[in-house]
């Protein structure tokens, strides 16, 4: 027997969990000390945020959240990588990628909060919203891809999917697709370890998510998805070659959810205390705040303070999406096509005329 | 003036969108070098390349979600399901996202896509070939579906179909595709996408139907005619938004309608048609509104599809059962 092909997948980390560097090769981000503080400093910044959304809904002011915690890393590594003109495809939890790219905490908020304009965000005109039907995400970045193919653009499209979405046909058809056609597509797979309530084993018999691209014919890379630094230096790897036309890119950031899948969600039901504590211990906050202070590029007192202006910033978020009113009863017809047919439009007239009868 | 058939009015469509706007790409199964299944896309890759004219996986999944990224991004994708029983897997895309993008994003993005496909039955094809499944896509926001039933229709709808900033689902009755020729100017004149057409006048009944039907419903006329029973023959090519100001403005003047399509009868098409007349054209109608349609079985396999199919003698009996009835 001869054999026809082999693979292997690479795991890449640069800083362990308690935020030593673990090999010598440094990538050029792991040398821009002001780079890697403002990464660090974004990191807090969701993390702060993502507490407030979630004391927001436990509080009735907000409705069903999907928080990001411990995923920090992931999410503004991917963020920080793109350019502006690339395609964001994201699942529903990235806030830390789409705040660098100019959406606004008021505007998740917003969308969590029951209003559409949150979809309507400061981020690029060009990059989707939140994707709520799983991996369905992946071919719009797919086809984005093929946009930019079609039309020789150097940009590139990115899009996040959970370890659970990797099962999905979406996920496998934009993966396969990408290899057949050398598209810029980089597909990352935050393999948090838990579909709701299912555990990353029970997805698939393959011993890594990122080999799932080798089938694709795709280049392919495991990475501490809490280790920014590795993170960081694989989506800007991935990046460059999808933009200089060498095709697309599996990356499996391995992290873990810590928080409950959305606020709807009770963890304590299928998963051990114990596997959350440890997973505490691996979290990407801890490890780069570790390592900056450590380069002396960062201090206590500033992480205090830090801490504390994030607050402040989440606050006059908050308060701009509590004061945002409603839209009118109109709004739900007046997008639904570019121009309104008339027979819908003689139910928005019948709808207004109650409206009024009942001010 | 070249007389051109259905299937080659589509192909005219296409390639004179392309030509048109360099925004306009076709993809799909077999679209490229094979022309399509149906030839419908024949000669476009030589016209304008393997980057617009794309072979892609075969998966319709991919096909759809490509088609929204496509979109989205500021293209005109003109997808292509291979038959209309296999856009199934295309479903959530269509739903969740093609039709949904404009409102979800409050028009931030949109999707001005065309979801193409041979649909009906009657051509003695495999399993699975042979769907009439209009109305899962009318009961949609945000989509327009549109079904052609001669040449004329066919190119002049298509490019309002490609040119609509909105999503549309285009499907094709592929038993009339090469069922007559007839003259096609490649002028680039769209049609609306929102008016029925009036194919014959008539006093006696209105005879409401669309697709392959067509065909059916404009014999039975005649037949009628034979009898001195004069039909009115609207052809709803348009289905969604429904035009029903020219349905029920025929059904004021004849006092009599019945709805002839392909597909299952419950919860059909026709049975919001119905619903509307119901609503509206009570006291016009002299008769309750009959409905001809596929009966509520999936459709057979060839040897007993024309038996599923209406046909004109069951138009006909349901025309009689209405003046029977006044």
């Amino acid at each position: 027997m001869s054999i026809a092909a082999t693979f292997e997948i690479e795991f890449l980390q640069y800083l362990d969990a308690d935020g030593k560097l673990v090999r010598d090769d440094l990538p050029a981000i792991a040398r821009d000390i002001r780079q890697l503080v403002d990464l660090y400093k974004q990191m807090l910044f969701v993390r702060v945020f993502d507490g407030k959304a979630v004391a927001l809904q436990r509080t009735g002011k907000l409705g069903t959240y999907a928080s990001c915690l411990g995923h920090e890393a992931a999410h503004v590594a991917i963020g920080s990588a793109m350019q502006e003109d690339d395609v964001f495809a994201p699942m529903y939890r990235e806030y830390g990628a789409q705040f660098h790219r100019g959406v606004k905490p008021r505007e998740v908020l917003l969308y969590w909060g029951g209003d559409e304009r949150g979809s309507n965000f400061s981020g690029p005109a060009h990059d989707f919203a939140w994707c709520v039907p799983i991996a369905t995400q992946c071919l719009h970045a797919a086809g984005s891809a093929l946009a930019f193919k079609v039309r020789k653009e150097p940009r590139v499209a990115v899009t996040v999917v959970g370890d659970g979405g990797s099962s999905k046909g979406d996920f496998y058809g934009a993966i396969n697709v990408a290899g057949a056609m050398q598209l810029p597509l980089v597909a990352v797979i935050v393999n948090n370890q838990w579909a709701i309530s299912v555990p990353r084993t029970m997805q698939t018999g393959a011993k890594t998510l990122a080999q799932k691209g080798i089938a694709a014919g795709l280049e392919c890379l495991q990475v501490d998805g809490n280790d920014l630094v590795a993170m960081r230096a694989a989506m800007d790897h991935a990046i460059k070659r999808a933009r200089h036309g060498h095709g697309g890119m599996v990356i499996e950031a391995v992290t873990y959810r810590l928080s409950d899948h959305t606020t709807a969600d009770d963890a304590r039901r299928y998963r051990p205390d114990d596997e959350v504590k440890a997973a505490w211990q691996r979290e990407p906050l801890k490890r780069m705040k570790a390592y900056l202070m450590s380069l002396n590029a960062w201090t206590e007192k500033e992480d205090e303070d830090w801490k504390a202006e994030c607050a402040a910033k989440v606050d006059i978020e908050v308060n701009a999406y509590l004061e945002t009113k409603s839209q009118p009863t109109a709004a739900m017809f007046d997008y639904t096509w570019a121009e309104l047919p008339s027979d819908l439009a003689a139910q928005r007239e019948a709808v207004l005329r109650e409206d009024t009868r009942h001010a | 003036m070249p007389q051109i058939t259905l299937i080659e009015a589509v192909t005219q469509a296409l390639a004179h969108e392309m030509k048109n706007d360099p925004s306009v790409v076709v993809l799909g199964e077999d679209v490229g070098v094979n022309g399509g299944v149906f030839r419908a896309t024949v000669g476009l890759q030589e016209k304008f390349g393997a980057e617009r004219v794309i072979d892609t996986p075969l998966d319709e999944l991919t096909i759809a979600g490509l088609t929204v990224g496509l979109a989205a991004q500021g293209m005109k994708p003109v997808a292509e399901a291979q038959f209309e029983g296999f856009i199934y897997p295309m479903m959530e895309h269509i739903a969740c996202h093609a039709a949904r993008l404009r409102t979800r994003t409050r028009g931030r993005m949109s999707c001005p896509a065309v979801f193409r496909a041979p649909w009906g039955g009657g051509i003695r094809a495999p399993e699975h070939h042979s769907e009439a499944n209009e109305h899962l896509f009318t009961n949609i926001p945000g989509l327009r579906v549109v079904l052609p039933s001669s040449p004329g229709r066919a190119y002049g709808l298509l490019l309002a179909a490609i040119r609509d900033p909105d999503p549309v689902i285009f499907l094709e009755p592929k038993r009339i595709y090469r069922q007559y020729k007839e003259e096609v100017t490649d002028d680039g004149e769209a049609l609306p996408l929102d008016v029925c057409f009036v194919l014959r006048d008539g006093s006696d009944v209105t005879l409401v139907t669309w697709g392959a039907q067509v065909k059916e419903t404009l014999e039975a006329a005649d037949a009628l005619a034979g009898e001195g029973i004069s039909a009115e023959v609207i052809d709803v090519a348009t289905l969604k938004p429904l035009d029903f100001d020219t349905i029920h403005e025929s059904v004021r003047k004849t006092g009599r309608c019945v709805i002839v399509h392909e597909a299952p009868r419950t919860a059909g098409f026709g049975a919001e048609i119905a619903a509307r007349l119901a609503e509206h054209a009570m006291y016009d109608l002299v008769a309750p509104v009959e409905r001809v349609t596929g009966y509520d079985t999936h459709i057979p396999l060839y040897r007993l599809e024309m038996k599923y199919l209406p046909s004109v003698e069951r138009i006909v009996a349901a025309v009689k059962r209405t003046l029977a009835a006044s």
